[in-house]
């Protein structure tokens, strides 16, 4: 920042809230927590592109003048210094809203804040479905395909598969659980005659490897269905491999085409698993293509899907905030029901559902495959998330929260 | 009157026979010294008399009541002092603290969660302390005391429970000669003062037959003689087992 | 049945990894006793380092074979010499502390090596290369098995054997199980002793180097392979009974085995399975497998406790100040910072719960977050399912957590010194997995949400002084007891056993009600902590939580009463700075635990007390 923005701020800070909001020039501020020192293989990538979409925006006007300004939080993985930073945030730092978390639990916990406090939490990466259904409330929106969805866009294609014998494999927690429990209600709706022969939980990040590979092997099913990911992924591919688990079997895996899961198996990636994911490298609209440039020329990496994650976070708040009048709680909500934005995918505008503040963002599906050593997707299609929710009924049912 | 009667105690440590059928009496008021050469199974006998070891059979009899293979801190409720071959204070508290617990723990007082101990039986533990001549020094913790001193500390604790039997191991090991012959005089003196029967093992041949009334002498787990310190002196058995330390035994 | 034997086979493998970790930290806490919570750091470091030495070709001059063991072993090397810095730069100046203060430094350097781990080798997790040689698999009964395994499985009973040669056959390993056996006597032999510690730690760390290292084929390296490591590696070393190279083996076969088919029958078993093997092992053996009774492991090193003393005049005068500022806190602090106040006040209540039943009565807790966990989970639950106000849940929280107490308690206290840490361990995770797990009643890790204070208690000031009221009066009523009769058994017990015993104390009543007592309070912080954060979560009754507690009762001193509040207050206000102020707060966190341990050994609260007396 520089010293006159600085100063600017400071001047804010002095003055009457009410009145530095109204001010031309004072900063919008966003409150971001996350787990960054916890989970920092998937956050840095998420945080860089955050940063540069501020910048992006800041460069081009800011929002009707005002520019953007984010606080970030650390979390260190637990729910209740995400609570605390959030406190902060709100109290001290005078934010107009909060964003971020990654961890499901986290996620829930900033939201329940969001509620209790009367604050916009616009959720980012969590994944549980809790977020916008079963605990869902006013105050919190969530962007990324929730478990429900990730697993409906598989049991499309999971449902062509000649195999009627399935095993599943996914961490032992609440991620884990639901995508088994959502694959096998929907699978067994779409293909009444598929048996599941075997089921292991290893504990999220201390996988048994060579045990659960074997246990699974044992069970002689004609497919798997995967949600393990980052250090088990890579452990439980690599006995799988050399045990031949996946010899003569299709392999269906949650977020295993994410370049964050993805580009540690190096060469040994599997290869024809069916997976959502995100080839970013092979996406070439217009839209994407500029947003994978602006992201190397500024960190001189290639984005991971967190990069999209935040991008589309950033742009989704920018374009509440440019169609709100008053920087106000209750504004934004009003205006992020049914809002419309541009996913930075280039797939064409997302829209933040009204019934239950969930984004239709979607996920590309395809295959897995070597190339040039390194793990890819073929095959793929992006999967418009609006295709994969339950009936607006049985979302009623779901989520008990008042409108 | 009998204080303490013992019939037939054996136990064996893993086939090796430590106590062999021993049995003895100890009246009120009495004196009694336990002796016998190194691994004759004194400390073994000794510590099935308060229930820290569990004897293989025979009985211990306190004031004619069963008290065979009771727990220590359930004798110590009938009316028996203990103190230990090695000292065994509580090093993180005062003088007058261990001697204030050892009081409260009489009275059933132990529970207590609200009022502090300091005002608790401070008198009365100052009391015994002033008894055992350790009253200049009862605010000091006992983790720094000298041995001799612990010793004295440690018959206060006994006495604080006013026993009928005291059993004492070893009481006079670590301290100067003239201390020791102070202290068994101080400890026969209560004996007669307040009935108590005093049980005593020692290695000390001054202490034993300056103070003890009777001796009972142990061999290989085998009470070998019994008697006045005179009668036990003169037995040939005991001499023979003593030829190694006769000198001790037979020059007084 | 094919199935099954390969099914062993994979327990095996993992067996031998396990061992590996587990024989350096039973060699090091043998001779040094430190309770060395770092290990999974080194274990971590040795993976890191050879995945360098391999990946960039250090030893590829000597052809590719080379290239990768040179890698292998040369990280093991560099491991060792890691260890043997730790120990002469940190340990060393430590010995002379108070029993399991050195599991402090060791946190220190478990934050740092974090840190630096990732500064050195990124984020991502990285692949290393197979095993030259080792690539495939073989058929065994049909069914293909990697080669790696069963290389592994040679290399568990290889390193054993040559330990115990080591042991036996050379004038080192000698004195090392001379000083296992008996510290003092070694001393008292004229040994080196320095040289000696330093020589088995190294030892040790090159073991926890060579485990990470060897895992190279078979895992990706990764930031989370410290923390996942050092509770498996300390059941199998406890549970065979500390310093027991043949026990840790033994319970690595037990653990690797038991996992492996108990994930046949329950899935979901492999989140508690360890804890549950550690908690049935030590509750019918209490010194594990092969484990002796430890001899004297209280008074293993330092001086006695000293005395405890009533507060000095100044000091309480000092506490009636703070005590009024807190109180005036809530008319002018802004509400974040009185909310930040709120939660050092809980994590103060929880110290002092923790060091209750840790300084008189001498018994260290490493899983005392159950408690405060149990505290939390009744109040959710009471809003949850009863809808019942604040003040329901707030007088149910002791009593729950109490309950738990008296249950885990009557288990623990029978042990002593680490097994009794270890074995309150294995029920804390115990109540977490159940937290974690049973997710109809408690939410499972998504928590339960909406735990927030009633109406009238909902402004933050409010709820302030409510917090202020129940967290200094739990921990005044704390101090009040360590003073009554009470507490002087308490005390008794732990000074010595044999004594309290023959003048009619029940030291396993006293010690189980302690705990209890204990418990009781830290359920009364855990609740105040839910209804200031709205939800309750299984982290609350996670590890951390309870190192954290550790760390507050030690950094403040275990031997005064004043020492857990001054911890709580240093360690809460600290990482709460720290956190909000920069990316690198493990980094400094970590640094300034380990410059309070060297340069305050007995504590923030006991330095303060040493530099009041000198001054007097």
């Amino acid at each position: 920042m520089s010293g006159v923005s600085r100063r600017v701020v400071m001047t804010g800070v002095l003055a009457a809230p009410m009145l530095a909001r109204a001010q031309a020039g004072a900063p919008i501020k966003i409150g971001e927590v996350n787990s960054y020192t916890s989970q920092p293989a998937f956050l840095a990538p998420y945080r860089n592109s955050w940063i540069l979409a501020v910048e992006q925006i800041n460069a081009a006007g800011g929002i009707n003048g005002r520019p953007l300004e984010t606080i970030f939080r650390d979390d260190g993985g637990k729910p209740e210094d995400a609570v605390r930073h959030a406190g902060e945030l709100i109290n001290n730092e005078k934010v107009d809203l909060l964003a971020g978390g990654f961890l499901s639990n986290i996620g829930l916990a900033l939201g329940d804040f969001a509620n209790q406090n009367r604050k916009l939490y616009i959720a980012s990466e969590p994944l549980t479905d809790a977020l916008v259904w079963a605990r869902g409330n006013r105050y919190t929106f969530r962007l990324r395909p929730s478990t429900y969805m990730q697993c409906a866009m598989l049991v499309e294609e999971a449902a062509k598969l000649p195999a009627r014998r399935w095993a599943m494999v996914a961490p032992n927690y609440e991620y884990g659980q639901s995508s088994v429990r959502w694959f096998k209600e929907l699978l067994t709706r779409a293909k009444p005659d598929v048996e599941f022969v075997a089921e292991q939980f290893p504990a999220l990040g201390r996988i048994d490897a060579g045990a659960t590979v074997q246990a699974l092997a044992g069970a002689r099913p004609e497919a798997i269905f995967n949600v393990t990911f980052g250090a088990d992924l890579t452990n439980f591919v690599r006995q799988g491999n050399t045990r031949g688990l996946f010899e003569h079997r299709s392999v269906v895996s949650v977020l295993t085409g994410e370049p964050e899961y993805l580009e540690p198996l190096g060469d040994e990636a599997p290869e024809g698993w069916i997976v959502t994911g995100y080839p970013w490298e092979q996406i070439d609209n217009p839209t994407h293509t500029a947003f994978r440039a602006a992201y190397k020329a500024r960190w001189n990496a290639d984005p991971k899907l967190g990069s999209v994650v935040a991008r589309d976070t950033v742009t989704a708040i920018a374009a509440a905030l440019r169609k709100t009048s008053a920087i106000e709680t209750e504004a934004l909500i009003a205006t992020f029901r049914g809002l419309t934005f541009p996913t930075s995918f280039g797939t064409g505008d997302v829209t933040f559902r009204a019934i239950d503040h969930q984004s239709t963002l979607g996920a590309f599906v395809g295959k897995t495959a070597l190339r040039n050593g390194r793990g890819t997707m073929t095959d793929w299609r992006y999967a418009d998330g609006a295709k994969y929710f339950p009936t607006d009924e049985v979302v009623r049912t779901l989520r008990t929260a008042p409108v | 009157m009998t204080v303490l009667a013992v019939e037939h105690l054996a136990k064996s440590w893993g086939g090796v026979q430590a106590v062999a059928g021993v049995s003895f009496s100890l009246a009120a008021g009495e004196v009694l010294a336990l002796i016998g050469p190194n691994g004759a199974g004194k400390s073994t006998c000794f510590n099935m008399l308060n229930g820290q070891v569990r004897p293989d059979s025979g009985r211990v009899l306190l004031a004619g009541r069963d008290i065979t293979g009771m727990a220590p801190r359930h004798v110590f409720r009938l009316g028996v002092g203990r103190t230990f071959q090695i000292t065994a204070t509580f090093g993180a508290m005062s003088v007058r603290e261990n001697v204030q617990v050892a009081l409260l723990s009489q009275a059933r007082g132990l529970g207590g969660l609200w009022r502090p101990m300091a005002g608790q039986k401070a008198a009365e533990a100052e009391a015994l302390l002033d008894r055992v001549g350790m009253l200049e020094q009862a605010a000091r913790p006992c983790g720094v005391l000298a041995y001799g001193d612990l010793k004295r500390v440690e018959l206060a604790v006994a006495l604080a429970n006013t026993p009928r039997l005291l059993l004492m191991d070893e009481p006079t090991a670590g301290m100067a000669p003239a201390e020791r012959i102070a202290l068994m005089a101080l400890t026969a003196r209560l004996a007669k003062e307040g009935g108590i029967g005093v049980l005593f093992t020692e290695h000390d041949m001054d202490v034993v037959f300056a103070h003890a009334d009777r001796i009972i002498v142990l061999d290989r787990g085998q009470l070998i003689a019994e008697g006045a310190p005179q009668e036990v002196r003169a037995d040939p058995r005991v001499r023979e087992v003593y030829l190694g330390t006769g000198a001790t035994a037979g020059g007084h | 049945m094919d199935d099954l034997v390969v099914q062993a086979l994979s327990g095996l493998a993992s067996a031998s990894s396990l061992f590996l970790v587990a024989s350096g930290l039973t060699v090091i806490f043998g001779v040094t006793r430190v309770v060395n919570f770092a290990h999974g750091s080194l274990y971590m470091l040795g993976a890191y380092v050879a995945w360098s030495l391999v990946t960039h070709g250090v030893f590829a001059f000597a052809g590719p074979f080379w290239q990768f063991w040179g890698g292998i072993l040369g990280a093991a090397v560099v491991t060792a010499a890691i260890g043997a810095v730790i120990e002469v730069l940190l340990l060393r100046r430590i010995y002379r502390a108070p029993e399991l203060f050195q599991l402090l430094a060791t946190f220190g350097v478990v934050l740092v090596v974090q840190d630096v781990a990732l500064w050195a080798w990124g984020a991502q997790d990285l692949l290393g290369p197979r095993a030259p040689m080792l690539r495939g698999a073989v058929r065994i009964l049909g069914l293909r098995f990697p080669l790696y395994e069963l290389f592994l499985i040679a290399v568990g009973p290889l390193v054993l054997a040559g330990l115990w040669l080591l042991f036996h056959r050379t004038r080192f390993g000698v004195l090392v199980r001379a000083a296992t056996a008996d510290r003092e006597m070694v001393a008292a032999l004229g040994v080196n002793q320095a040289l000696l510690f330093t020589g088995v730690f190294a030892l040790g760390a090159g073991l926890a180097g060579l485990g990470g290292a060897l895992q190279l084929p078979r895992e990706s390296v990764n930031l989370h392979m410290d923390l996942s490591t050092i509770t498996e590696a300390f059941v199998v070393v406890v549970v065979g009974g500390l310093g027991s190279l043949t026990g840790a083996f033994l319970a690595a076969l037990l653990i690797g085995e038991l996992s492996a088919f108990g994930i046949l029958i329950l899935p979901k078993i492999t989140l508690v399975l360890v804890f549950l093997v550690m908690a049935v092992v030590l509750v019918v053996r209490p010194y594990g497998l092969l484990g002796r009774a430890p001899q004297g492991l209280h008074a293993s090193s330092g001086p006695p406790d000293p005395l405890l003393l009533p507060a000095p005049r100044a000091l309480r005068q000092l506490g009636a100040v703070v005590l009024a500022l807190l109180v005036g806190s809530a008319w002018v602090l802004p509400d974040y910072e009185l909310s930040v106040l709120t939660e050092i006040l809980v994590a103060l209540l929880f110290a002092a719960s923790l060091h209750f039943i840790m300084g008189p009565g001498g018994l260290a807790s490493f899983g005392h977050a159950a408690y405060f966990g149990a505290g939390a989970y009744a109040a959710a639950l009471l809003v949850q399912h009863a809808a019942a106000p604040m003040w329901a849940g707030m007088l149910l929280a002791p009593f729950a957590a109490g309950l738990l107490g008296l249950v885990f308690g009557w288990f623990c206290v029978r042990l002593s010194g680490v097994y009794a840490a270890m074995l309150t361990l294995a029920f804390a995770q115990i109540a977490w997995s159940t937290a974690f797990q049973w997710v109809e009643v408690t939410g499972g890790d998504n928590g339960i949400l909406g735990v927030w204070p009633d109406a009238w208690a909902q402004p933050k000031p409010v709820f302030y002084l409510l917090a202020l009221v129940l967290c200094v009066g739990g921990a005044m009523l704390l101090r009040r007891i360590v003073w009554a009769p009470f507490g002087a058994a308490l005390r008794a017990g732990r000074d010595s056993p044999l004594r309290a015993e023959a003048i009619g104390i029940d030291t396993f009543r006293t010690r189980w009600m302690a705990f209890a007592i204990s418990a009781a309070f830290a359920g009364v912080a855990g609740s105040v902590f839910a209804y200031a954060k709205g939800s309750v979560f299984p982290t609350y009754l996670g590890i951390s939580r309870s190192v954290d507690a550790l760390l507050m009762v030690l950094l403040g001193g275990v031997q005064t009463l004043s020492g857990p509040l001054l911890g709580a207050v240093a360690l809460t206000g600290l990482q709460e700075q720290l956190m909000r102020g920069t990316d690198h707060w493990r980094l400094l966190l970590g640094a300034t635990i380990i410059l309070l341990v060297v340069f305050f050994p007995q504590g923030l609260a006991g330095a303060a007390r040493a530099a009041w007396e000198k001054r007097a």
